[in-house]
Formats: structure tokens, sequence, C-alpha cells
């Protein structure tokens, strides 16, 4: 239809790509290859714009108007197929098993139940709010996200610097700091029974440092706090640490030898240049620590089973004991809060990376 | 300037798009003249570049830029008794990694070593705490924990009892094995032409799906497991082991991981397979599996250590518990017991600890080459 019509008037394209297009060429640009310069300029070259606009002449009365094309792809091209056809699988999986049941799930929050289907708009999520597990649970697990993250993300950077400088047997360190990212936590959870139990090493090495130290039950006082987190930096260390490790090495050495040229100190240069250099990586490492943190379940489900200590109850124990009752209102209003909750938090990091580390990469 | 330094595969890729924008337009015949341009084109551009880089190179430096240079490099260059300093504090440095690596390895370490103490034993030392033999009251038991690092004598009994005389644990360690194995196979083989064709498609709709897949990726189990609960629900697996297989094979954690790998590979070298006449299915198995293959061995090893690991989905997803993988089982050990315990969670660490061994440099590279998000 299109090739009809600009053959029949005759008419050539204006190269004008809208402006869209080309704001789109930039975009796609940095996310693939930040360092890439040129980039759009290319893009541009090869395909034909998304948007033209093509002279076309009215018949009756011969008035020439311009007419906005857009292109079409060509879903059969040779050169892509076989590509296109690769991510069905995945796709199909994705969206049967995430997607369009998360979708499902979200209509469930606000319906009555799933067999009346009608609708209660936000009064589930209300009664979500008044449940006390429920708040106890978030609470909870708030108070150990945002001890255990700070905690892991800067001990983990520690760790990078300290193997980033010139120690050495730096190999051997990394090779033992890693390892216990691979020893599943079934495993361990028997030592650090034996070690925090109230009769346990912990508090036998404890009194014997300090006199007054009177022995604890550690998973049923409110420091059952500390041995989990120390169980989710021994884990959790080592990940993070080579994430840092690599974000380290990406740091360009003649920026710094440039600045030390230019007068400026150890501090500056941590604080001005390393430090925004691995904006991106603590954003990551953040998340990534965020993530595992809500997986502490594991951990306190293997050291203390399905009924744990108030202080250890947490949103995971909230959904199991709800999946047993299967109370599809809850579970619902619980899943879509949380997700909610993950992509503000999530969306805000991303925001304030952008401000510190704007301007960074090129 | 100097950016060959810090990033070796960079200026490669450079050249490579560089290349890749000079050649014909994809499908065109290969006679075209313009397909002896891209050498051309990167000649010039690189002799362009060097001499770029000859003009902003720095003439002639003040004392006091001197002198700051020389700040920069000192410690190649250090003397007298700064560099003992220097040897002082690198020297706690490594008492302080010492010290960390010692932490590190004990829970490990103390693991496997009592994993040879025979249950009399383990009862005498750790008795208290998991209620061994409280009514017997004949075995001697300790009061307080007794940890300990070597067995008084070594004996391989738990071993013994664990491989000959008692099946369940071997039944739920075969479990862990048929929930993980598949996972790691399909997840590997789906994400690898999924992420094939994210890196080799473009447009705003593969940007949109791609971003999905990630916020999927980041997503908590808590809210993953209830849509995961309705579908298998839905599709009567419920109970079954497909209820967790499924769901793992198609979690998004590998086409992210090998997405990214995979832009890496220069565009030019797809132009050149083409040019040469390779079809597509040859691209991708001549040139991008090879490509990607340490990466395809560290995003394997990770998927396996997140499922061996695995609790949360088997206690929600499989109610009957014959099914439960060992690291769910592990937890619910008898009290009397506690010796074949430790000899289970070391059998149990075995495979994993094995495949660190072989694959530690791949998995280091490759959670590198994760290290963000964009």
């Amino acid at each position: 239809m299109d090739n009809k019509e600009k053959k029949e008037s005759g008419a050539a394209s204006l190269p004008k790509p809208g402006p869209e297009a080309g704001d789109k060429g930039e975009k796609k640009a940095k996310l693939h290859f930040p360092s890439v310069p040129g980039k759009e300029k290319r893009e541009k070259e090869k395909k034909p714009p998304r948007v033209r606009y093509v002279e076309v002449t009215d018949p009756k009365t011969g008035k020439k108007t311009l007419k906005k094309v857009r292109r079409k792809k060509d879903i059969t091209d040779p050169n892509t197929l076989f590509a296109r056809v690769l991510v069905i699988p995945s796709l199909i999986g994705v969206m049967v098993f995430f997607v369009v049941p998360f979708i499902i799930v979200f209509y469930y929050s606000v319906l009555d139940n799933p067999i009346n289907k009608s609708f209660v708009g936000l009064a589930n999520y209300k009664a979500l709010f008044a449940n006390k597990a429920f708040t106890q649970a978030a609470v909870n697990t708030m108070k150990l996200s945002f001890t255990a993250v700070p905690l892991a993300v800067a001990l983990s950077l520690l760790l990078a610097v300290l193997l980033d400088s010139k120690i050495p047997g730096k190999s051997l360190f990394r090779t033992f700091f890693i390892s216990p990212m691979m020893v599943p936590i079934a495993s361990i959870v028997l030592i650090w029974q034996v070690v925090f139990d109230q009769r346990g090493t912990a508090n036998t090495i404890l009194s014997k440092l300090l006199s007054s130290w009177e022995p604890v039950d550690w998973f049923k006082s409110p420091k059952c706090l500390i041995v989990i987190i120390l169980l989710f930096l021994w884990k959790n260390l080592g990940y993070n640490m080579v994430l840092f490790l690599s974000g380290i090495n990406n740091i360009p050495k003649d920026l710094l030898e440039v600045a030390s040229l230019e007068g400026a100190g150890p501090v500056w240069r941590m604080f001005h240049i390393k430090f925004r250099y691995l904006s991106p990586t603590f954003l990551f490492v953040t998340i990534l620590s965020l993530i595992n943190s809500f997986k502490l379940f594991r951990e306190i489900y293997l050291l203390t089973g399905s009924y744990p200590y108030d202080g250890l109850y947490m949103l995971q124990h909230f959904m199991n004991n709800t999946f047993l009752s299967l109370d599809y209102q809850k579970l619902s209003s619980a899943a879509i809060i949380m997700a909610a909750a993950m992509v503000v938090i999530i969306g805000l990091l991303f925001v304030v990376e952008s401000i510190f580390g704007k301007d960074v990469e090129e | 300037m100097t950016s060959e330094e810090t990033v070796k595969s960079a200026p490669a890729a450079e050249e490579g798009e560089k290349a890749a924008s000079a050649a014909p337009p994809a499908g065109d015949p290969p006679v075209t003249p313009a397909a002896e341009s891209p050498v051309k084109a990167i000649i010039a551009r690189k002799a362009e570049e060097e001499k770029k880089a000859e003009e902003n190179a720095p003439k002639e430096l003040t004392d006091e830029q001197k002198k700051s240079l020389a700040r920069f490099h000192r410690r190649k260059k250090i003397q007298g008794p700064r560099a003992f300093f220097t040897k002082v504090g690198i020297g706690i440095l490594t008492v302080f990694a010492a010290v960390s690596a010692v932490i590190f390895l004990l829970p490990t370490v103390l693991t496997i070593t009592n994993s040879f103490m025979s249950q009399s034993e383990i009862n005498s030392n750790y008795g208290v705490v998991f209620n061994a033999a409280a009514g017997t009251g004949k075995v001697f038991m300790s009061k307080v924990v007794n940890l300990k690092f070597i067995p008084d004598i070594v004996s391989f009994s738990q071993y013994r009892d664990v491989l000959l005389k008692n099946p369940d644990y071997l039944f739920k360690f075969w479990n862990s094995v048929i929930l993980t194995v598949p996972i790691v196979i399909f997840q590997v083989l789906v994400a690898l032409g999924a992420s094939y064709s994210f890196s080799r498609l473009t447009g705003r709709l593969k940007e949109i799906v791609f971003f999905l897949y990630i916020i999927v990726m980041l997503m908590p189990y808590q809210v993953t497991l209830v849509p995961n609960y309705l579908v298998s629900e839905k599709l009567g697996i419920l109970n079954t082991r497909l209820a967790v297989i499924l769901p793992g094979i198609f979690s998004p954690f590998a086409v992210y991981l090998l997405t990214k790998e995979m832009r890496r590979i220069p565009k030019v070298y797809y132009e050149a397979a083409r040019l040469d006449g390779a079809s597509e299915f040859n691209i991708f198995v001549r040139i991008v599996m090879p490509m990607v293959n340490s990466s395809l061995a560290s995003v394997a090893i990770l998927i396996f250590i997140d499922y061996w690991n695995m609790v949360e989905q088997p206690l929600i997803l499989m109610k009957d518990e014959a099914m439960h993988p060992l690291s769910v089982f592990l937890s619910k050990i008898n009290s009397g017991d506690t010796g074949l315990a430790f000899a289970v969670a070391v059998i149990y660490m075995v495979p994993s600890l094995l495949l660190f061994l072989y694959g530690e440099d791949a998995l280091v590279n490759g959670i590198a080459s994760s290290a963000t998000l964009k």
C-alpha cells in the first residue's frame, strides 16, 4: 500500500526523521554500548526512519499534502527470523508462569473471593494492614533488611578494597571469601545451632571475655537478628565482593592519574572519582542484597522451623501460613504490596544512583 | 586515550561496530564493492585516533605536576623509612585478610571435621543442643557445648550409616538431584535462545520485554510464589515435581546474564559470517556458542547453587514430604541422628564444592560480568 502510493505520486520521501525517532535511537545506543561514540548516527544510516512523510497528490483536487507513513517491520526477514523464533519458548514460559498469573493475582486482590468475583476495591488491602501477623512480619522483615543490606554493602566493599591492595596471596583469599556461597545453608545450620545455643560456644566465649555476660538463648531473644545477619553476611559477602572488584577494575586509571596530576588528594579521588564510577555497582549490590535479605526466611526456617521466635517472624512465614489456609485475598494482596514495595525501593535506588553517578558514563 | 588498558575488549568491539556500520545492509549479495570499505575505514580511523592521541599527549609538565605524578606512583618507587611503613601496612592488611579468611572458612571446615565423629562423641559434645540421649543417662554429656575441631577418634561410621543403612537420606539427596538437574539444563537451554534474540534484535518492543524480564528477576519469592502456585493449580501439576521445575526453567536470571554476555560480541562477526554465507543457525552454533562458553558454565553453576539450596518452592508447591529435597529435610533430623546429619550435610556440600573447585574462575568472571543492571 505504502509503496504504491509512493510510486503513484512519484514523491520522494523527505529524509526528515521525526524528533521522536532520533530520541529513540539515542536511548537505544545508551542501553547497548554506552562507550561507543557516534552510534546514533549509524543507526540512522542503517535503517530508514521509523516515521516519514510522503507527498500525496489528491486525484480530484490535485492538491499536494504530506502524509505520515510509519515504516512497517518485516517480521519474516530471514536475518532476524531465527532470533525472533528463539525467544519464543522463554517468552511463553515467563508469560505463563510469571506475568499473566501476576495480573490474575492483582485481579484477585480486588475481589471478594475467587468464586463470587464481586469487586471490593481496596478492602483486601485494608484487611491486610489490619492483620497483626502481617504488620509484624513486615516490620521484622524491614528491620532485618535495613540492618543487613547496608552491612553487606559496606563490608563487601571493604573486602574488595582489601583484595585490591597489594597484599600477597590474593587469589587464595578470594577463593576463601567466595567459598561460603557454594555451601548449602542446610549443611551449615548444624554448626550455627551448636554455636548459638544457650549453652553454646558463643555464650561460653563471651562469658569468658566479659565477666558480666549472661548466657542468652540466641534464637529466642531480641539478639536473634544478630545470628541471622551473621549467617547472611557469611553467605553473601563473597558474591558482593566479586561485584565490587569488577567495578573497581573498571575505574579508568588514567582519570585517577590526571586527577593526582591536578593535585587531587587520595580522599578527593576516592569520593569524586572512585565512588562515582562505582555507583552502578553500588546500585546492583544493594538491590541484590535486598533481594537476598528477603530470602533470609530460608535460614530462619532451617534454624528454627515453621514457628520461630516473634522477632524472626518474616513475611515469607506469613505467606507460608497463608498458603496453608489458601486465603487467596490475603495472599494476592500481600504479593501485590510486596511487588509494589520492591518497585518503589528499586526505583528510588535508581534515582539516587542517577543523581550520584550522572555524567560518569560518557 | 588509555582506555585500552582498562577495558581490554572495548577497542575490538568499537572496531567491530565501525566495520558493521560500513558493511552493506544485511541480505545484499556479497559482491558489492562496499564490502572492502570496512577494512579501510578501520585503518583510517585508527590512524586518526593515533594522531589525536599524540596531540593530546601532555607536552610539558610543570614541576608541581611532576611532583604530584611522582606522588601518584610512589608505591612503586618508595625507599627508605617510608618503605618500611608501607610494608607494615601491607602486613596489617594481610593479617586482617587472613583472620577474615579463617572466619569465612570456619563453619565449613567445622562441619566437615565433625562429620568424622562417632555418634557417641557427637552426643557427649553437642548433646545439650540436640537433647540427644538425655533419657539413657549412661552417656557422658558435657553441660556446655564443647566445640571441637578435630574428633578424638576419627570414624567413618556416620558415612557408612548414611550410605548403607539409612536409605532415607539418599532418597532425599536423589530428590534434590532430580529437581535441580533439569532446572539447570533447561534453564540454560531456554535462556541461550532468548538471550541470543535479545542481543540480536532491536526495537522498542524488545526493550520493553527485556525490562519485564529484569523486573521478574528482581521480584522476591514472596511475590513470585503466588503466581506460580496459581498456575500450577490451573495446570494440575501442583504437588508434583513439575510445579517446582517448570517455573525454575523459565526463571529469567540466566536470560539476563547471558544477554549481557552476548551483547559484547562485536556485530562485525555476524556480518562477516553472513558474507561468507553462514546461515543464521550456523552463526548461532559456530560463532555465538563458543564465545559464551565460559559464561554458560558460570550461569549453570549459579543456577545450580540457587536451586540446590532451595527451600521455599518445595515447601509451598509440593505438600508431599517424600518429594522434598535434602535441603528441606536436613532441618528435620531426629535428635538421635545428629551425627548422621553432619555426614549428610557434608555429602550435600560435595557437588557444589566440586563445581566450585573446577569452575571458580568461570564463576568469578560470570559474576563480575553481571556487575551492573544496565
